[in-house]
């Protein structure tokens, strides 16, 4: 059971290419998930306590709003990451997740996973270096929906 | 005497232009519309993916407008128009039957002739699909072992465009995604920047074309996108837009530092000079 | 130059001159006087041009006056270049009238008559030269300029009397006309105006067959040695008179490498974008068309010259994409000294010194190179470029 999750771990792409060993580490953590199509992966404010890896199905990031219920501001597909709110303090959901059609994932569980990054320094490294850009390509990426690209007047 | 008589031209051919009759038409979004173009008398030169007609509401005035219909389809030639100023609200007003004035073809083109074995990512940004729809036609319709992926940007569901064609290109077996900035609740598709499908589309870096239109912020990040992930810049092709009036490279309002876009462009390769253009700040 | 079509003409021979291209069919136009400025307008004999007139130059300042001084040319350049006679101001390009499948669009064929052009500068041919290029040239020339320029006929008088705005000999179109320049290259005749002990002639040389013809026809004597000496001496004396210099080495390239140079914005400080380099300019190509109807349904579409400090100049929908003063200073000075040569393989610039003579605050746009060339890289991504680049800027 173990060894394929330390596949399944490794040919994500979060972790492609590192080491099998690094792999192992997280898949340590790990268990299969799968969630039904409208179920919620996490819930704005609850306790964030696992990284989920997407590796079937859709999942939208909702906020709620009132009047216009929930708002979806950003989907995520297979070979993305889910939840990244347990990295630091207050280790809350700032989202809603929730399944757009059925969902597998792989869940690692977040205390499990930062109690061997603080043992273990340089899986700590390998595993922020893979963190980090998931999050400097969505902040990155929502710099640029700011501008309203499409907007009227603005195509140019 | 001007020694420059070697190309005899009938005079003011290019600037003038021949009569047009809308076909028909269609509504896209709420201020888009495709208006098809037939010649009352003579026709214009063929046109090939990617060129630009000059359109001309009479007593209003002239507009560059992206030929969206595919070179070589029999019938009228397609034109989509979305509303944002005083010609192209006339040129989108017009109903079935009335004229326009028609010059060109103008500008390079996306030059798919020949990609058969390409991997080919298309990212297109809101009415950027529009000078794309051609090209993308045509390979569609292709036969090889290229692989064919669409990436489709609006900002709200209801400003995507072209939506009979997506279903087409899919069933022709493209790769076709469609995203938007700002969902509505009936929206179940991808809500994000377009750039962010790529992450998961399926093609070779090595041996992929790229062909972007859209605004120029979405080009110049989406091009760069696409070379971190090993295309080729000199293989990236982008659609670049000024202030097109003459369309024969000589009234000057198109410049792009070195380039005269009506001439060097629309169509222009990403790599070298034009990565550093689009960086540079005017204001 | 070939010596043996040269003829030695005293001013009656002028007047002969003037004659016969009027008797040939063409408008001859000259420099005349006006609004106190020497300027392109109609003229029908030697009394016509401006005899004894000088014209005093300095940023933002053209002065006349006149002495008793028997030169015809003895000044350097006006506000108005031959641009305008070629490319007019406004022209109307097609009319249509009708509605429906019965509209018919007619193309408006320019019907003026052939010019005939005497005493355009050797600063001002090479303007032209550049003119053939970007309007000559196109896969969709301009066709009003083409047949008139096509139809021309150009007689050009070097420069004795430079200005202190000129700078000509820095791009080398002048105050001479070169020796290159013989032959089939966009000019009929050259002359030399050469005046001194009580005499006063021209040394005329034929450039292309029709100038032969016409100087055949004007009779005078073959010109003799004295004369050509006395051209050297006036040519050599012309070109140590002009002071102002335009460093031109590498100078596409310095300013490719400068877009983001903080002079820009200082001069921008002073621009009006008043336009006026732009249509003082020998060169300045840019047009701009509009339609204009009327209620019996008929459209004109019109073309007038356009300037690149227009607000609307770069109008994209949405807005123009220069909207600050020194984007568009950049704009025209980047294109008339470095993405010219990329477009048209030559300087969009002759040095004839009008955008620096009638520039209302006297900008100078050799002291604006220069001070560019003074502080090369000083650009806040000059950094980041240089690396791109290869690393070849400090």
């Amino acid at each position: 059971m173990t060894e394929e999750l330390a596949e399944l771990v490794a040919r994500h792409p979060l972790f492609a290419g590192l080491p099998t060993d690094v792999a192992s580490l997280v898949a340590g953590c790990a268990h299969n998930a799968a969630f039904g199509a409208g179920e919620l992966l996490l819930a704005e404010g609850e306790p964030a306590e696992a990284l989920y890896l997407l590796r079937r199905g859709r999942v939208a990031l909702e906020i709620r709003k009132p009047g216009s219920g929930q708002l979806v501001v950003e989907t995520l597909r297979p070979g993305e990451v889910v939840g990244l709110s347990w990295l630091f303090p207050p280790h809350r959901w700032k989202t809603d997740a929730r399944a757009m059609e059925p969902v597998g994932v792989v869940s690692v569980d977040a205390a499990c996973l930062l109690a061997k990054a603080e043992a273990d320094p340089a899986f700590g490294f390998a595993l922020m270096k893979r963190l980090l850009p998931v999050l400097l390509s969505r902040l990155q990426a929502t710099r640029v929906r700011l501008l309203d690209l499409y907007g009227d007047g603005a195509h140019r | 005497m001007a020694r420059t008589a070697e190309r005899p031209a009938k005079a003011g051919t290019s600037l003038v232009p021949l009569a047009y009759r809308v076909a028909w038409r269609r509504r896209e979004t709420a201020d888009v519309v495709t208006i098809a173009l037939e010649a009352v008398g003579e026709s214009l030169a063929p046109f090939r993916a990617g060129q630009f007609h000059m359109l001309t509401a009479f007593g209003v005035g002239e507009v560059a407008i992206s030929v969206s219909g595919t070179p070589g389809a029999p019938g009228p030639v397609e034109h989509t128009i979305r509303d944002v100023g005083a010609v192209s609200h006339a040129l989108s007003r017009l109903p079935v039957g009335g004229v326009v004035g028609a010059r060109g073809p103008f500008g390079t083109s996306w030059d798919v002739t020949g990609l058969a074995d390409e991997d080919v990512v298309v990212i297109a940004g809101g009415i950027g699909l529009a000078p794309l729809r051609g090209a993308v036609h045509q390979l569609s319709g292709r036969r090889g072992p290229g692989r064919l992926t669409v990436l489709v940007g609006a900002r709200t569901p209801d400003q995507l465009v072209f939506a009979d064609d997506v279903r087409r290109w899919r069933e022709l077996g493209a790769d076709v995604r469609l995203t938007v900035d700002a969902a509505t609740p009936d929206w179940g598709g991808e809500v994000g920047l377009v750039t962010s499908l790529l992450a998961s589309a399926s093609f070779d870096p090595a041996r992929t074309v790229g062909l972007l239109c859209g605004p120029e912020v979405m080009m110049r990040f989406a091009a760069a996108d696409l070379a971190d992930l090993g295309v080729d810049p000199s293989r990236i092709r982008i659609s670049l837009e000024r202030n097109m009036q003459c369309g024969a490279g000589i009234c000057g309002h198109c410049q792009l530092g070195p380039l005269l876009l009506c001439r060097d462009g629309p169509v222009v390769t990403y790599g070298g000079a034009v990565a550093a253009l689009m960086g540079q700040v005017e204001r | 130059m070939n010596e043996t079509s040269a003829m030695l003409l005293d001013s009656g021979g002028l007047d002969r001159l003037i004659g016969v291209l009027g008797a040939r069919g063409f408008r001859t136009i000259g420099p005349v006087v006006a609004d106190g400025a020497i300027g392109p307008g109609p003229i029908r004999h030697v009394v016509d041009l401006p005899q004894g007139w000088h014209d005093e130059q300095a940023p933002g300042s053209y002065r006349l006056h006149r002495d008793d001084d028997p030169r015809l040319f003895a000044w350097a350049v006006g506000p108005r270049s031959w641009k305008g006679e070629l490319f007019p101001p406004r022209s109307v390009v097609w009319r249509s009238s009708g509605e429906g499948d019965s509209l018919e669009i007619v193309p408006v064929v320019d019907e003026a008559p052939p010019v005939a052009v005497i005493g355009a500068r050797p600063c001002e041919l090479a303007a032209l030269s550049i003119l053939d290029r970007v309007l000559g040239t196109s896969t969709h020339p301009d066709p009003v300029y083409r047949a008139r320029r096509e139809a021309a006929f150009v007689a050009v008088v070097e420069c004795s009397t430079p200005a202190s705005t000129c700078f000509c000999t820095s791009m080398g179109t002048g105050p001479a006309v070169g020796d290159d320049r013989a032959g089939d290259e966009g000019v009929d005749l050259v002359l030399t105006e050469l005046a001194g002990d009580e005499r006063h002639h021209f040394l005329v040389r034929a450039a292309s067959p029709l100038g032969g013809e016409v100087l055949a026809e004007l009779g005078g004597e073959p010109a003799p040695g004295w004369a050509w000496s006395a051209r050297d001496r006036l040519l050599a004396a012309a070109e140590g008179a002009i002071g102002r210099a335009l460093d031109t080495d590498g100078l596409a390239p310095l300013l490719a490498r400068n877009l983001d140079h903080p002079r820009w914005d200082e001069v921008a400080e002073r621009c009006l974008s008043c336009g006026n380099c732009t249509l003082a300019c020998p060169t300045c190509f840019c047009s701009s068309v509009e339609d204009v109807s009327d209620l019996t349904g008929t459209v004109e579409r019109h073309r007038r010259w356009d300037s690149c400090f227009d607000l609307g100049y770069s109008y994209v929908h949405g807005g123009p994409v220069r909207t600050s003063v020194s984007s568009r200073y950049r704009q025209w000075a980047t294109h008339k000294l470095s993405t010219w040569f990329d477009q048209f393989s030559t300087a969009g610039c002759v040095g004839c010194g009008r955008c620096i003579t009638w520039c209302p605050v006297g900008i100078d746009l050799t002291e604006e190179a220069a001070a560019i060339r003074a502080s090369d890289g000083a650009g806040a991504r000059a950094y980041a470029r240089a690396g791109a680049a290869g690393g070849d800027q400090p």
